[in-house]
């Protein structure tokens, strides 16, 4: 595991200039992959925020080789680049050894550019995805996506007179990577630098895809003040609703057990995309639903890490 | 100046990597950390959470806040450790 | 050499020959056979080429993006619903100077489905910067294919070759094909460009480009569309040179001395030369025009070309349904506008969804062309030939 004195002495690869919002998880989440990285990496991105705010021409806030094309197709792209690595490799043409990372949103990721993570990871391709799950579309003004939580208000899944939020769970996005027979995929957060800067270096050793899901925060999507940041992605994995949990080699590994698991409610009430559920006649109820799903997906994890 | 389209790489490259310093973000801020070296434990805590690259860093030591680029989101006076307090919030002086 | 070949097999051999870094496709009708006799190859050790057996054309294109932003030489092939699922990556790959071959069999779009030739696939690419070059049979194919990998690497543009589905990708043709080593010392290494790969120089690819800069990329692009014609024709000559096979950009058939002309694109100008054999043994003063190279649209050529016959029938295998009619029709009408001399044309659309057209469908062009050429009136513009009323 890497320590912070370790880390600190490297070369920051994303740039300060960049555009995104006070606070921004996505980009705590580049730097602290980037950072651990222990090869030369060149980067894909979907298109989102985080390609967004990072290369507003003339400007690059990348310091590694980068490269965005569309929306549904990071994972498609970066495979092309590793292919276009291994062809040329092979041929004596390129001498360094280099590791290829995706960077997609959840949009990117769990909903269009679900195919083509999907197609990239059975072919084999030696890459490590890492969506940046912040639960919703935040470059088009906070839309919900299949990563958005049940009664998450967003401007597609609003809290209405009638039908409070987003009326559907979260895809469970992972255990779909994983059904893939992955040799590597975890989930991550940015609060835990080094759980997640320990992961990133075991998936770049891997000779073959490997899938991290990090939660990001989001403070303007979310509606959390800017300074919340790390701490609501904390308060995430003590309450489960984001477990920490790796799966490597058919196994599953539970990173981060809290020893007392805190109740949802203090995750929820903290952020404005939950507000209407405490002022909702049946909050008791709707909160009560959320905890109920979350243990059952913990519990679930649990069963399965044995 | 900007350039004419005759002068731009071709396919819209951006050929210097890191040209977004020299776009400054510090006027963003509403709020300005202060960082404290006499209080600083150098837990490092700051660097790695700091989303905009803006911690000072000189010989693996915190130093500082880099203005130019702080947006003043203030994530490292919160997860500065509250025994310490080396990074506290002030408001922006325009 | 003298081969028996389809133009699906002529086209791979091409692909073999060329021994790209990578190729990433998929499958679809009637180009399957294309991606089906490479990957052969691949997994018989032909060549060195890295397949990636991508999951849909859009990711076919991305991959191919994604390889050729690496620095390495890039080519697929589609058709169809296969190429406008590509549609959105076409633009990239095109705007971010890509040197990318496709070769593409062309096939009707749905609905309804149909899986026979037309051109509205790869006509409703047409704006979205790639150089295309329509073939007539499987020799041409097989030359241009070549032709385009280098065409790609100088005019930094992507190149997209088309065989007519069915009625050439699964024709068996005699051709002529070169030795591998001729191909290979032709195309050489293919040229630095700046790419991903260069860790010491880092790039970005893709940025976001606002209003401040945006015009300025897209003029840019343009002006690489706007010179590739130089390019495409400087590659013809030099492999006229070495291998003694010539395409013009526009192909002309025993218009010398004709009246009228027909235009028309891939495998029905091929018929319509045997209708103008026929034609001028019994006298008749008739030629072909054959568009080859359709993007960049050689209209200097073109407008010098047409401007002296009495009259020019042309023959689309699309409509662009914009009440105009078809695709080479519009183009020749703008191409046109304010020439010093404008011969009357006429829109003929066929063939579509694979709809045979007949040597004496085409006869029948040709006389009513001549008709126009002496009467100087147009009383339809466009006509829908071969359609049942």
């Amino acid at each position: 595991m890497p320590s912070l004195k370790e880390l600190i002495k490297k070369q920051d690869l994303l740039s300060g200039g960049h555009r995104a919002c006070a606070g921004c998880g996505a980009t705590i989440i580049v730097r602290q992959v980037l950072l651990a990285a222990q090869y030369p990496v060149v980067v894909g991105a979907s298109t989102g925020c985080l390609e967004v705010v990072t290369t507003i021409f003339p400007y690059t806030a990348w310091k590694v080789p980068f490269i965005h094309s569309a929306f549904e197709n990071v994972a498609a792209t970066i495979a092309g680049v590793e292919t276009g690595y291994r062809a040329l490799k092979e041929k004596g043409k390129i001498k360094e050894e280099i590791r290829f990372i995706a960077f997609g949103g959840d949009g990117g990721t769990y909903d269009i550019g679900l195919q083509a993570l999907s197609g990239a990871i059975e072919r084999g391709h030696r890459m490590l995805y890492i969506c940046y799950n912040n639960q919703a579309y935040m470059n088009t003004g906070i839309q919900r996506s299949s990563a958005t939580p049940y009664c998450a208000h967003t401007t597609t899944s609003p809290a209405g007179k009638v039908i409070p939020g987003k009326p559907q769970f979260r895809k469970d996005l992972t255990e779909i990577v994983i059904a893939h027979d992955i040799p590597y995929a975890a989930q991550a957060s940015l609060a835990y630098w080094n759980d997640l800067t320990k992961k990133v270096q075991k998936a770049l050793e891997v000779d073959g895809p490997s899938f991290i899901n990090v939660l990001s925060v989001c403070p303007l999507g979310w509606g959390v003040p800017s300074d919340m940041t790390v701490e609501i992605a904390r308060l995430a994995v003590e309450t489960c609703f984001w477990p920490l949990y790796e799966y490597e080699n058919g196994k599953y590994i539970i990173n981060r057990k809290p020893r007392e698991k805190k109740p949802i409610e203090e995750f929820l009430k903290k952020q404005n995309r939950f507000r209407h559920i405490f002022r909702h006649p049946d909050r008791d109820k709707i909160i009560a639903r959320i905890q109920k799903e979350i243990d059952r997906r913990w519990e679930r994890l649990l069963k399965r890490a044995g | 100046m900007k350039e004419g389209w005759r002068k731009l790489p071709l396919g819209a490259i951006i050929p210097e990597a890191g040209s977004a310093e020299k776009f400054h973000t510090g006027d963003w801020r509403s709020e300005r950390p202060i960082y404290h070296p006499d209080k600083c434990i150098q837990c490092l805590i700051c660097f790695i959470y700091c989303p905009d690259s803006a911690i000072k860093v000189e010989d693996g030591k915190v130093v500082g806040i880099d203005y130019d680029f702080c947006k003043g989101c203030g994530i490292c006076a919160k997860e500065c450790p509250p025994k310490a307090g080396a990074i506290t919030m002030e408001r922006e002086m325009k | 050499m003298i081969v028996a070949r389809t133009g699906n097999e002529a086209m791979a051999e091409a692909m073999r020959q060329v021994n790209p870094d990578v190729v990433a496709a998929y499958p679809i009708t009637p180009a399957t056979e294309i991606v089906q006799i490479f990957s052969s190859f691949v997994h018989d050790g032909l060549v060195d080429t890295k397949f990636v057996a991508v999951e849909s054309e859009h990711s076919a294109m991305s991959a191919c993006i994604g390889a050729a932003a690496a620095g390495a030489r890039v080519m697929t092939g589609t058709a169809s619903q296969g190429l406008a699922l590509m549609h959105e990556m076409l633009f990239i790959a095109a705007a971010l100077r890509l040197p990318i071959v496709l070769c593409v069999v062309n096939r009707s779009l749905s609905a309804p489905i149909n899986i026979h030739c037309d051109h509205s696939d790869t006509l409703a690419s047409r704006d979205s910067g790639w150089i295309q070059i329509y073939t007539e049979n499987s020799q041409e194919a097989y030359d241009s294919v070549i032709q385009a990998v280098k065409i790609s690497e100088r005019a930094l543009l992507p190149v997209m070759v088309t065989i007519d589905g069915f009625i050439i990708s699964h024709g068996m043709e005699r051709i002529d094909i070169l030795d591998d080593r001729e191909v290979r010392e032709y195309l050489g290494e293919p040229p630095k460009r700046p790419n991903l790969l260069d860790i010491d120089k880092p790039i970005t690819m893709g940025p976001l480009d606002l209003q401040d800069y945006f015009f300025e990329h897209k003029r840019s692009e343009i002006e690489g569309m706007n010179t590739s014609l130089p390019h495409i024709e400087a590659v013809a000559r030099e492999y006229k040179e070495r291998f003694g096979r010539y395409y013009p950009v526009i192909d002309t058939y025993r218009i010398d001395d004709a009246e009228v002309a027909v235009m028309a694109m891939g495998s029905a100008a091929g018929t319509a030369k045997v209708v103008v054999d026929r034609m001028r043994e019994k006298g008749k003063k008739v030629g072909l025009i054959r568009m080859r190279v359709v993007r960049p649209f050689p209209k200097n050529y073109l407008k010098e070309l047409i401007q002296g016959f009495a009259a020019v029938g042309i023959m689309d295998r699309s409509d662009t349904l914009s009440t105009l009619g078809g695709h080479l029709y519009v183009e020749t009408r703008a191409v046109l506008y304010r020439a010093s001399h404008q011969p009357p044309i006429k829109n003929y659309i066929y063939g579509l969804g694979g709809r045979d057209i007949s040597l004496e469908e085409i006869e029948e062009i040709f006389e009513e062309v001549l008709e126009i050429g002496k009467s100087g009136k147009v009383t339809e513009p466009v006509v829908y030939k071969g359609v049942r009323e």
